[in-house]
């Protein structure tokens, strides 16, 4: 007797996954959008002034999504790398694919607003601080992987090299955390540190989180999009992609 | 609600470049990154209808 | 094979390397006199002053060693894959990570131990007595082969790959860091007086865990350069 049951692993194949994705990012983008609405509006309308920072500090309303956001898609292209390799699924590495440029741009952000952060309140537009600094390495893991796919012209291979990439990136973000956190304990002076946010209210709480989920929806939303347009390119040769042109 | 004018909401207690700076930065980003992915698709699309064309003429 | 044979296949891999290297001694020298160029640019780039020279000296002494590392990476699987042997050693019943295991092992002979050499003579330029000479020659010594280590994995990612020393670089440099900070930083606390104990227990701890895993993520990098 066959009950009903959802297979899942039919989405594996690109093919189902294009349509699939096609019907979600939809919803995701205007999940981003109503989250970002609200979030921006706790942040410019409802969230008071900070007694030390004053209008300053609401900057972090998109510095710290864009932070917390970049590391989490590192996490997310990795586990997707690792599922790639392991079950060796052509879908895994587009994933990875296309979670990486998102990534990158949002490591790029948290950059730039972490300067326009600094550069009022503690009068440089770059201070060597833990966090900034592992958000320039992890930049770097973005670019690297980036590079290497663009390097290698088959797409398998360059999928699994730079699985393995993101695999070897992923365990050493810790040490690499550790060992700047550790450097610039040792080597700091006057205790600057662009973490030390305004203590906070519970309005910049709820504002910073709505911000980092409609971050994290606008992400997801972006990333089924490229990975569409990614299937298009790879599966190009296949029946259904004529079809589907038709 | 605690700005008192529309200019004053503009000028940010006086950090209006670094403020209007990030969030002028974060939405450029957005919708670079949206406009680069539909051109992208446009284009994708464009060279596989022009593959399928090609190889219809041919066949 | 039987697993017995093993040891004496890493020392015959480890022996071809080390002439190969020796025959063709331009390919050693190079980064060796490269390191010594490098670390001669930055009192040409900052000043002559003492001060600075003495301050500045483990972190220009370790990024030029570690610069210098780097070049020589591109050779460790390039020749052996133009030739096929590497395929043939993928093929053979020796485990690909002996193979990987011993040309990492000589690379760090051939490259990392002539820096650990010479850099003691480099330091004295900067202005660094003997004591922290000495901490500067072990925090290379160790921070050497975990070099050579995680820059096989770069190699064997880059295999065959167009612009492949440049991307090598921007690859394991980042990953480079960590080994960075615990060796310069280890004269640094030597100097300040702070021992430079800590330091270079986790450097040890960065080369037994490097140790471990790279050469799997070696391996199986390889394994996809050579599908």
């Amino acid at each position: 007797m066959k009950t009903r049951v959802i297979h899942w692993f039919k989405f594996a194949s690109p093919q189902n996954f294009y349509g699939l994705a096609g019907r979600m990012w939809p919803w995701f983008a205007a999940l981003a959008g109503v989250l970002a609405l609200v979030g921006l509006w706790i942040s410019f309308f409802v969230a008071p002034t900070d007694a030390q920072q004053g209008e300053g500090y609401r900057i972090i309303f998109v510095h710290v999504p864009a932070s917390q956001m970049s590391m989490f898609i590192y996490l997310v292209m990795a586990g997707w790398a690792g599922f790639g390799l392991a079950f060796n699924t052509r879908l895994s590495g587009m994933m990875a694919s296309a979670l990486a440029p998102t990534g990158a741009l949002f490591a790029f952000l948290s950059l730039v607003t972490g300067a326009l952060w600094g550069k009022p309140m503690w009068g440089a537009w770059w201070v060597w601080d833990a966090r900034l600094t592992s958000e320039l390495i992890l930049l770097f893991l973005y670019l690297g992987f980036l590079a290497l796919q663009a390097s290698i012209d088959d797409p398998r291979r360059a999928d699994k090299a730079c699985a393995v990439l993101a695999l070897v990136g992923v365990v050493n973000v810790p040490i690499i955390y550790f060992s700047v956190k550790w450097w610039n304990t040792l080597h700091q002076g006057a205790s600057v540190s662009l973490t030390r946010a305004p203590s906070m209210a519970t309005t910049m709480l709820w504002g910073m989180l709505i911000m980092v989920v409609a971050f994290w929806m606008y992400a997801i939303a972006v990333a089924l999009v490229r990975v569409r347009n990614i299937i298009l390119e790879r599966e190009r040769h296949t029946e259904w992609v004529k079809h589907a042109l038709e | 609600m605690h700005w008192n004018s529309v200019s004053e909401f503009f000028a940010m207690g006086g950090y209006a470049l670094y403020v209007w700076g990030s969030f002028g930065v974060t939405a450029a980003v957005v919708v670079g990154e949206i406009v680069l992915l539909r051109s992208q698709r446009k284009a994708i699309l464009r060279n596989l209808r022009n593959e399928l064309l090609s190889e219809g003429a041919s066949s | 094979m039987r697993a017995a044979g093993w040891p004496s296949v890493f020392m015959a891999v480890v022996r071809r390397e080390v002439a190969v290297g020796m025959k063709q001694k331009s390919e050693v020298l190079t980064p060796l006199f490269f390191f010594v160029i490098v670390a001669s640019l930055f009192p040409l780039g900052v000043g002559p002053e003492s001060a600075l020279l003495l301050r500045m000296a483990p972190g220009v002494l370790w990024v030029g060693a570690l610069l210098a590392a780097m070049l020589s990476l591109q050779r460790l699987f390039a020749t052996d894959y133009a030739d096929g042997s590497l395929e043939q050693f993928a093929l053979s019943p020796a485990p690909l990570t002996l193979l990987v295991l011993a040309k990492v092992f000589a690379h760090f002979l051939l490259s990392g131990l002539p820096l650990v050499l010479i850099a003691p003579v480099l330091g004295l330029q900067f202005g660094l007595d003997a004591r922290a000479l000495g901490v500067l020659t072990l925090s290379l010594l160790l921070g050497t082969p975990t070099l050579s280590l995680i820059g096989g994995i770069g190699a064997a990612l880059t295999l065959g790959v167009r612009g492949a020393g440049v991307l090598l670089s921007l690859l394991i440099l980042p990953l480079y860091i960590p080994v960075l900070i615990f060796g310069a930083g280890a004269v640094e606390a030597d100097a300040a007086g702070m021992g430079a104990g800590g330091h270079l227990s986790l450097l040890a701890a960065l080369l037994m865990l490097s140790a471990f895993f790279a050469p799997l993520a070696t391996t199986t990098a390889l394994r996809i350069s050579l599908e």
